[in-house]
């Protein structure tokens, strides 16, 4: 499938969107990639816009520290193609079944590393970005440093395709590090959450953090001296099925992970336990804190302890009632109608994929 | 399919009536002698004088000053310390300018969730400075840092030297609460990860007073590194050292700092500051390690076994915490320094591939006969960022047109290289031509629709930072004939 290919496809729906009579019906379009995140935000609508064709990296230079995919292209390909240079996207996206590079950008979840190294956003350096009116534009581009105009490619991440079709996306990569240990210790819940927010006060290489059922497993990535140190300063056991854990966390095929209902709760990381039965893990130094079942006032407790929930995992029925996201600030939620109107006047792409609202 | 400069006639009489009754005297500066200090920013070859200048003390004042001028449909320039080196902060003639400097408060430096809540007029280094005894520090640190102030940061998206390692102010703030130009109130991101919704804080940073007004930011503080190294190194030819950039980043080696000078540049220095830096060099390069001392140390052998390889001449690594603020300290006068030996330079900041740098110095060497004008080059080379300072004398007939002819045409090079016109500074007024440059109509039209939905007025900061499709039409027709003729003045409103 070419760039010509999606830019008529777009058009095509635009320009029937246009004859539907005015407050008619008309077939919006479903963005999808390996549709390995079909789970993941709002109800799926629309007739399927499959870019999975669209693929092939288009440029990668380990020096510049950037790698160019069209959309289509798999994770896989991208991670083998950089491990060759000794480098990784930083942000250790999850691959669940096959996922690509637009479905990783478009869908904004970062994996155990974002801890240390930032989210899929901070690492967004430009796009390519079919909108929905069928035009083809260029935001950001190959370099570090690029302040000319809006950082629209950093809004980008985490949009569901509701701006547009990401058609191409340049992302910083970095070095893989030197060194990585994984060390295991016996706490609790209210210990893991002090002791997390206690060392990342302090310089240590900490890229990953893992608390589940009474056990806390942290990794330490840098430079070889710098892992040693730190574990002679931090203590704990040498986990011996390391990378294999780290997998399972990345692809949430852990125990932890099971079930149902599984709510994603971002919160501050100092935050107290906020008061829900049901805490699965621990995730990005307390930042991040997974629940399952199918919980009441689970946002109002979230909000409360000053951050949010995501419906993660859900039945249809539930996801449609609750919503995916925590809902929006009336003036929030207006501003953001007016920016997808400003990038897709007709409302064609992804719709309710967000938010139902638009 | 171009529309027209926005024009604005603000009745000045009714405006000012209108602001007495919101704000207290000493809030509000309305007398000729009173506003000429916010005539222009860093920027200084652009100035306009505004017709009153706020300066609120509490967000309810902002709210009221914003709410005034969105119903009497009068510009609003919001400003910080004034040391933006694009003209972002350059005052519109027919507006107010919204100085938040009265913001100067750290609310809240939380050591364990390790992050301060500042107002926005609070200073870049205070936000370290308080952090400090916590072992904490704010990352971005932009040159202007003893000065500038957060919200500034904020709307310009500011860098400093050691942003390849730590990162941008973009990825540096967590929160932010926003006034719009309709008075309301936003609060965008969150002390936790992920905020719903789409990423407002990534198009608002860096959004150069276009979006809104900030009156509170959350940052987030990291860990003072136990250590820093640097290693300064000279070579005989600029792209050996530009290959030698490239080698490190090769190596897998991410730098805390790495920067470059070519040899104009530590001439310039070299007496003011006596760094210690090698005049005989055609280019040196400084480059850091941080962290524990046994990273430093294994780092430090990497580099120098890595620049060795490359072609170095001299290496030398600081032994010492002054040794190593010495070598930094001439990267860092080299502004003032090259301010030493012209009247007027002018400062410009594109980026390019790291790869490109050799190819971009010779052709700005060759600028230099074709304008007339010398120029030093400063460079974060780390992450492409090249700060190329052209000398002239503002007072010379003529001399000052050709500088910014100079600079547009590094900045057209910089777009065709594969960069941007601008890393860290901003567009501002300064770069606006060379927007239509690097964006095509589309682009712009996106840029446009973006700024309507955030301030439908378009009254924050007009005819700044993204330019009507009437100026590149204009612009566009000047640039055919080869840029050798003088630029379009600028529209005065």
């Amino acid at each position: 499938m070419t760039l010509d290919d999606i830019v008529a496809a777009v058009k095509t729906a635009h320009d029937a969107s246009k004859q539907a009579p005015s407050g008619g019906s008309h077939t919006p379009l479903r963005i999808r990639g390996a549709g390995s995140k079909d789970f993941y935000g709002g109800l799926l609508a629309g007739e399927v816009l499959d870019v999975s064709g669209h693929r092939g990296i288009v440029a990668y230079e380990p020096t510049e520290l950037y790698i160019t995919a069209k959309c289509g292209t798999p994770l896989a390909e991208i991670e083998a193609t950089l491990a060759e240079k000794g480098q990784m996207l930083a942000f250790e996206p999850p691959h669940f079944s096959g996922a690509t590079v637009g479905g990783c950008v478009a869908a904004g979840l970062s994996g155990p590393r974002r801890q240390q190294a930032g989210a899929v956003r901070d690492f967004m350096l430009g796009v390519k970005l079919i909108d929905g009116t069928g035009q083809v534009l260029n935001f950001g581009g190959q370099v570090m440093k690029n302040v000319a105009g809006y950082d629209v490619s950093r809004l980008l991440a985490g949009s569901l395709g509701t701006l547009g079709v990401l058609a191409e996306v340049t992302l910083k990569v970095l070095p893989r590090p030197v060194a990585e240990q994984t060390l295991v210790f016996d706490m609790s819940e209210g210990e893991a959450i002090s002791r997390l927010n206690q060392w990342g006060g302090q310089p240590l290489p900490i890229s990953a953090s893992f608390w589940h059922d009474g056990q806390l497993r942290l990794r330490l990535s840098g430079a070889r001296a710098a892992v040693k140190a730190a574990q002679g300063k931090l203590g704990g056991t040498v986990a011996v099925d390391a990378e294999k854990h780290w997998i399972s966390v990345r692809e949430q095929t852990h125990p932890a992970f099971a079930g149902p209902i599984l709510w994603r709760l971002a919160l501050p990381s100092t935050a107290h336990s906020p008061g829900l039965d049901g805490l699965r893990a621990i995730e990005w130094g307390g930042a991040l804190r997974w629940y399952a079942g199918e919980l009441d006032a689970v946002r109002g407790a979230a909000a409360r302890a000053g951050g949010h929930a995501v419906l993660y995992h859900a039945p249809e029925s539930l996801r449609c009632r609750e919503g995916a996201f925590a809902p929006l600030a009336p003036a929030l939620l207006a501003l953001h109608r007016r920016l997808k109107k400003s990038f897709d006047p007709r409302g064609i792409l992804n719709p309710g994929r967000l938010y139902a609202e638009f | 399919m171009t529309n027209p400069e926005p024009v604005f006639a603000t009745d000045r009489t009714a405006l000012v009536a209108h602001l007495r009754t919101i704000l207290p005297a000493h809030c509000l500066l309305v007398g000729e002698e009173d506003l000429r200090p916010y005539e222009c920013d860093g920027l200084t070859a652009y100035r306009e004088l505004p017709l009153a200048v706020c300066l609120p003390e509490a967000e309810a004042q902002v709210i009221d000053v914003l709410r005034t001028c969105h119903q009497l449909g009068v510009p609003v320039v919001a400003r910080g310390a004034g040391t933006g080196l694009s003209g972002g902060a350059m005052p519109h003639a027919q507006g107010v300018v919204l100085s938040l400097a009265r913001f100067n408060r750290i609310l809240r430096v939380d050591r364990e969730a390790r992050l301060a809540v500042v107002q926005p007029g609070v200073r870049n280094l205070a936000v370290s400075e308080a952090a400090a005894p916590f072992g904490l520090y704010y990352a971005p640190d932009p040159s202007s840092q003893i000065a500038c102030t957060l919200g500034g940061n904020v709307a310009e998206n500011s860098g400093g030297v050691h942003c390849l390692k730590y990162g941008l102010t973009v990825h540096n703030v967590l929160r932010i609460r926003v006034v719009s130009i309709e008075g309301e109130v936003f609060e965008i991101g969150s002390e936790a990860p992920d905020a719903p919704g789409y990423d407002l804080l990534a198009l608002m940073i860096g959004s150069e007073g276009m979006l809104g007004v900030v009156t509170e930011v959350t940052v987030k503080l990291v860990p003072k590194p136990e250590l820093a190294q640097v290693v300064m190194a000279s070579f005989d030819d600029v792209g050996k050292a530009g290959d030698a950039v490239a080698a490190i980043i090769a190596a897998g080696i991410i730098p805390a700092g790495l920067e470059m000078m070519d040899k104009p540049a530590t001439a310039a220095v070299e007496p003011y500051v006596k760094a210690g830096y090698d005049l005989n060099a055609a280019a040196i390069l400084l480059c850091e390690s941080d962290g524990t001392p046994e990273e430093v140390a294994e780092e430090i052998a990497r580099v120098t076994e890595v620049l060795t390889v490359a072609g170095a001449g001299d290496i030398r690594v600081s032994q010492s915490e002054a040794e190593r603020l010495r070598f930094w300290a001439g990267r860092k006068a080299a502004f003032p320094a090259v301010g030493r030996i012209t009247p007027d330079y002018y400062c410009m900041d594109g980026t390019i591939p790291r790869k490109r740098v050799a190819e971009m110095l010779s052709s700005i060497a060759a600028m230099e006969k074709k304008y007339g004008l010398r120029c030093a080059n400063v460079f974060h080379a780390g992450d492409g960022n090249l700060h190329p300072l052209i000398m002239y004398d503002a007072s010379q007939s003529g001399d000052w047109e050709r500088a910014e002819a100079f600079g547009a045409e590094i900045l057209e090079l910089s777009v065709a290289l594969g960069g941007s016109i601008t890393g860290e500074h901003g567009v501002g007024i300064e770069k606006i031509n060379q927007m239509c440059v690097q964006y095509t109509t589309p682009e712009l039209e996106t840029f446009h629709r973006v700024k309507a939905a955030f301030d439908e007025s378009g009254l924050l900061n007009p005819g700044k930072a993204v330019p009507s499709l009437h100026r590149c039409a204009e612009y566009g027709r000047m640039h055919v004939h080869h840029g050798e003729v003088k630029f379009p003045e600028l529209e005065r409103f």
